[in-house]
């Protein structure tokens, strides 16, 4: 997508996130490996559970709730929750975790948009 | 979870690090002097466009897409709503009233004059709010507020205004002034994923294009509405225009009539008293 | 039933101009609805303008065409006050068909 000339400064992701995210599906494919190593094993330290999940869905949708309390849902978290859960219905819960976060990162920028702009808005305004 | 509280510790420590601006007591709000101030940056912006052209949006930016334009307008595609508008409008109610006795003048002649404060209310009335209102009044089932039936009845109503000036009334009432900063503010608030203003593209960027549109100006922006849209091959109100501006920016959209966007269709209105209204109008 | 068909036709000189807009939904068949059900095909397939019983415009329409079809053309050999005849017919077999005047 072609960017705007915009003269304001570019949103700031905290550098931290993109590598947290990639860390994160590293996790998450490692973990899996590791899984089908060890065949037929169920043990309480095997990755991906569906307590797992819910614990991650239910950050992700309470940060999600946050956001729209501040009145700045994005659709792309909504995308990601909807995806986590269609994930869990599968039972590929390492997938549903990894987008649990991924909506939670995101409902979490979202709400840092949200409090940023509730004073930089005013950087804009037509004087 | 470690990762989302790291998360957080980031961001409060950029919030932190962000200049706090002076809280002031009370920033006095100067509706009349941002009007003159907003004019003034379109019109010095585009020394070449008439005033009361910035109601042509994306026409009064671009000399091609005004050709085509001009030429629609002969023929124009909002035609069949307007017709479906009028008899609407004129059409009575089961219990026998109309339309025209829930409004000043009989509804004929007034869409310039809304949005409204309420005073009574403490809150902004927008035209569809109005007719909707109408409707259950005299029992009869609410219309949706983004197109079809509400457009076609707001495209008459619009039509009946046709060339004459915005007149957006703020009242002495620190309700109706809280009502217009809410309208600025959310204007000028990015949102989103992609992390736009509605400034962004219609301050910062009238006349250029995004992907294959030409941006119109945010003065007279809502002058022309109800539109039919070729994007949608049909009708939509400015609460439609609105809701689908979020989308497009990855934010989901708020509801209809929700307080941010009669406030903002309040704001955006007040700023272009004194154009005339050019509804309803036809956008590609 | 109020026509479905607006048109207006004006002589310059030689030259007829002839603007018409036609109110038809035109539905490809390739869009699904709000259920996921496809909005079944409905569109004209034809479109014809006559004068004095000859055919000065003739359109072979698909579902290419957009909703609420708008047509420009001109041509020649008409006199003010002439009749111009249009008419349309869709895939479901619905027509219909107006006159109006050359000024």
């Amino acid at each position: 997508m072609s960017m705007l000339r915009i003269s304001e400064s570019r949103f700031s992701v905290p550098i931290g996130l993109k590598r947290e995210m990639r860390q994160q599906m590293r996790i998450s494919s490692l973990a899996l490996a590791s899984l089908l190593l060890i065949a037929g094993a169920a043990s309480v330290l095997a990755a991906g559970s569906e307590a797992d999940f819910k614990a991650a869905y239910a950050a992700a949708e309470a940060a999600d709730n946050e956001a729209g309390q501040l009145r700045d849902q994005w659709t792309t978290t909504a995308a990601a929750l909807a995806a986590a859960k269609q994930a869990a219905g599968a039972g590929d819960f390492d997938q549903a975790i990894a987008l649990s976060k991924q909506a939670e990162a995101l409902a979490r920028a979202s709400i840092f948009q949200a409090q940023r702009e509730k004073e930089a808005w005013k950087n804009s305004e037509i004087h | 979870m470690q990762s989302a509280i790291h998360f957080a510790a980031v961001a409060l420590a950029l919030l932190a690090l962000a200049p706090a601006r002076p809280a002031a007591a009370a920033d006095t709000v100067d509706p009349l002097a941002d009007a003159r101030a907003f004019q003034n940056y379109f019109t010095g912006k585009f020394p070449n466009v008439k005033l009361e052209d910035f109601v042509n949006g994306p026409y009064s930016m671009n000399a091609d897409m005004r050709r085509q334009w001009q030429e629609i307008e002969q023929f124009p595609p909002y035609e069949f709503a307007l017709e479906a508008g009028k008899e609407m409008f004129t059409k009575p109610f089961k219990n026998g009233k109309t339309y025209a006795d829930c409004f000043p003048n009989q509804g004929i002649g007034i869409r310039q004059n809304y949005p409204t404060f309420d005073e009574q209310e403490g809150k902004v009335i927008t035209l569809e709010l109005a007719l909707n209102r109408c409707r259950e009044a005299n029992g009869e089932t609410p219309l949706s507020y983004v197109k079809d039936d509400m457009a076609a009845l707001t495209a008459y109503m619009a039509y009946t205004s046709r060339g004459k000036p915005f007149d957006i009334k703020i009242p002495d009432d620190p309700r109706a002034i809280a009502a217009y900063q809410n309208g600025k503010r959310y204007f000028y608030t990015r949102r989103g994923q992609l992390n736009f203003s509605c400034a962004s593209c219609h301050v910062q960027a009238p006349g250029e294009r995004i992907r294959a549109e030409v941006l119109a100006p945010a003065l007279g922006i809502l002058n022309a509405m109800p539109i039919y849209r070729s994007e949608w091959s049909g009708m939509g109100t400015v609460s439609r225009r609105f809701i689908t501006c979020n989308s497009q920016t990855r934010g989901v959209p708020l509801n209809a009539q929700d307080d941010e966007y009669r406030d903002l269709e309040f704001y955006l209105s007040y700023l272009s008293n004194g154009l005339p209204i050019s509804g309803p109008g036809a956008r590609p | 039933m109020a026509s479905t068909i607006r048109v207006r036709a004006t002589l310059s000189g030689e030259t007829t101009e002839v603007q018409a807009l036609i109110q038809h939904p035109m539905d490809s068949g390739y869009v699904k609805d709000a259920k996921g059900e496809i909005i079944p095909p409905h569109f004209i397939q034809e479109l014809t303008f006559e004068h004095d019983g000859r055919s000065v415009f003739v359109a072979d329409w698909g579902p290419a065409v957009s909703k609420d079809p708008y047509v420009k053309f001109s041509f020649k050999g008409a006199k003010k006050g002439d009749d111009l005849k249009i008419s349309w017919v869709d895939n479901t077999g619905a027509s219909d068909t107006t006159t109006a005047k050359i000024l």
